[in-house]
């Protein structure tokens, strides 16, 4: 029953318990703080990301340059802190995009079942059947380079298991007497479906969003470190890392920064959802009433 | 008083791996405007699913035939959108198990308000406030403080008060009412029943009890319909069928009550897969003559408003009529 209850109180319940996860609150201040770093990135940043000055080219890191500079003698810091708006926009936008259309699919999938499931499922064994990341290269590559190819067919690759999650939580979640009141009191399937059933299954959704976002965010920067992705001289962190190859032993700093900047924003993204599942997943929480 | 659902020659199976389940046999049952009909009989007897055959809520593997009149009306000729409208405008289900019939996410409110929004077409304040209404008219403490919780945060009573206003939001004409009682203590129970009543006398609709609780159906019916392996095998007045049931499982039955010397029926009901022959009561019947295992007794009527589907009391069949007489004595002797 206190599982049940515990489940039930969504809001409430979770914040004070994500309060009393310590992991799950560093990283969700860091991703606070990224995307405030996001949001002021022009006040913030030292210098113009996109501004050359060969003289101080490949600068150590220095009271005016607190990252140092690169082979063109563009700030490093500010090149980070603007590359954090293309890294959480693929983030939220794929990750967004993704969730929107696994859930959807499940849904659909699970609820009426038959054809529609099969095909639907079928659909995702195959796209699963693919190495994620070599699939998303494969069609970014074919599709050429660009932030909106990158973010397409990181989309593509990225909602099977959405879909999967929710249609076994839709199977067991339509046959609760709920959805039987629901539908004896004359509501149609789109309303059970949405008003009843979604609200249901979010809980591994959110979670796997969280968690997805770290990954997009990754899988986002390994393809743009290949050159496909928003194309130079935008500051991208996968770029700037590819950049920095070259000049590795002689000037470290080049990709040091933009791979910590990486580690660090997947890092908060996975210790939230780790957070966020030990909260929603009842079995966890069970053991800890005890 | 107009008969509001008529239910005639109603068969339901259910199309199973192991072979067809006939859960309701030929059932014929008439409720009129305002009065409650209780359907009562043993686990697995097909009282749900009649209740559920009604509003045509089965599974697909089931095969519902035969007429239920509605107001004139066919329900089982209705399209999938007209039984839609239907359901909970004019015939409303209160589902039996008030801790899982509710949407665990969902406020009570909200709940309650969904379906005037859906059925009486009010606008999403309003219904929140005729929400509250309702589940005061109910005597839910508290009613505007409740109807912002959730339900996990109500006892089992006050959920079984907010299923009955989700119910009645639709003011419907005939509330089916499914195992109101079920798994509910004795003081719950005498407040769902409270509850329910009230039901009948504010709104003016009928209501089907589907129960297993004699004494729930005592203190509410009208009349009563006593069911066995998905048929009705005596039906009549509450009071009357109560105090001197004819058919023999009746009166097992009735006999079964703790204040009745708490006697049970001997042996199990038949599976519904492979019914007996004859009488379906026979195998258990301690009355049971040769001619029970071979003809199918007919439902007679015995008084004014009281049917009974038994052989022994079938008044054409005038020899047997001795011999049960003479069982009886020997029975309450």
């Amino acid at each position: 029953m206190s599982e049940v209850a515990l489940k039930l109180r969504p809001q409430i319940q979770n914040l004070r318990q994500l309060k009393k996860n310590k992991a799950a609150m560093i990283g969700l201040i860091i991703i606070l703080f990224f995307v405030f770093t996001a949001i002021f990135a022009p006040f913030i940043a030292p210098h113009d990301p996109y501004e050359q000055n060969l003289e101080k080219a490949l600068l150590l890191p220095c009271k005016e340059y607190p990252m140092g500079t690169d082979e063109l003698g563009r700030c490093i810091m500010s090149r980070i802190i603007f590359g954090t708006r293309i890294s959480l926009q693929i983030g939220i936008i794929v990750t967004g995009i993704t969730a929107c259309t696994g859930v959807l699919l499940g849904m659909i999938a699970g609820y009426y079942g038959g054809i529609l499931d099969e095909i639907i499922m079928r659909i995702v064994d195959i796209l699963l059947a693919f190495p994620g990341l070599v699939l998303a290269l494969a069609i970014a590559g074919l599709l050429g380079p660009g932030l909106f190819n990158v973010m397409l067919a990181l989309t593509i690759v990225g909602w099977m298991g959405y879909a999967r999650v929710v249609r076994g939580s839709v199977l067991s979640v339509k046959e609760k007497e709920f959805v039987e009141t629901a539908r004896a009191l004359g509501a149609g399937d789109i309303y059970i479906l949405f008003r009843h059933i979604l609200p249901n299954v979010m809980a591994p959704v959110i979670v796997m969003a969280t968690l997805g976002m770290g990954y997009v965010i990754l899988a986002a920067a390994g393809l743009s470190f290949l050159g496909l992705g928003a194309q130079p001289p935008t500051p991208v962190w996968g770029a700037m890392l590819n950049n920095g190859r070259a000049f590795m032993r002689t000037a470290p700093h080049l990709t040091a920064f933009p791979g910590l900047a990486i580690m660090i924003t997947v890092l908060a993204f996975n210790l939230l959802g780790d957070g966020l599942r030990d909260i929603f997943d009842p079995r966890l929480k069970e053991k800890k009433i005890e | 008083m107009g008969i509001l659902l008529s239910i005639r020659n109603l068969e339901t199976s259910f199309y199973t791996g192991d072979g067809v389940v006939k859960a309701v046999n030929g059932i014929d049952l008439d409720i009129q405007d305002g009065r409650i009909v209780g359907l009562i009989g043993e686990t697995g007897c097909g009282k749900s699913v009649l209740g559920l055959s009604i509003l045509r809520l089965l599974p697909r593997n089931a095969e519902i035939r035969g007429k239920v009149f509605y107001k004139g009306q066919d329900i089982l000729k209705l399209t999938e959108e007209e039984i839609r409208r239907l359901r909970g405008k004019e015939v409303a289900l209160i589902p039996q198990n008030p801790s899982t019939s509710l949407n665990p996410v969902l406020k009570i409110g909200t709940q309650i308000a969904e379906s005037l929004q859906l059925h009486r077409r009010l606008p999403r304040e309003k219904a929140w406030g005729a929400a509250v209404d309702i589940l005061r008219s109910l005597d839910l403490p508290n009613p505007e403080k409740r109807a912002e919780e959730y339900p996990h945060q109500l006892s089992g009573g006050m959920k079984q008060r907010v299923l009955a206003a989700v119910g009645i939001a639709g003011e419907p004409s005939l509330l089916i009412a499914d195992e109101p009682t079920k798994g509910l203590d004795a003081l719950i129970r005498v407040q769902v029943v409270e509850v329910l009543r009230r039901l009948v006398l504010q709104t003016g609709a009928a209501m089907l009890i589907i129960t297993h609780d004699l004494k729930v159906a005592a203190g509410l019916c009208d009349e009563l319909a006593v069911m066995y392996a998905g048929e009705i095998i005596e039906y009549g007045p509450a009071e009357q069928l109560l105090s001197s049931p004819e058919h023999p499982y009746a009166r097992g039955l009735i006999a079964s009550l703790p204040g009745n010397g708490l006697k049970p029926i001997e042996g199990f009901s038949p599976s519904l897969i492979n019914l007996p022959a004859g009488c379906k009561f026979h195998p258990r019947c301690p009355f049971a003559i040769k001619a029970c295992t071979e003809e199918h007794p007919r439902l007679v009527e015995i008084e004014e408003g009281h049917r009974v589907r038994c052989l022994l009391v079938d008044q054409s069949r005038e020899p047997e009529k001795d011999l049960f007489n003479w069982n009886l004595q020997k029975e309450v002797g």
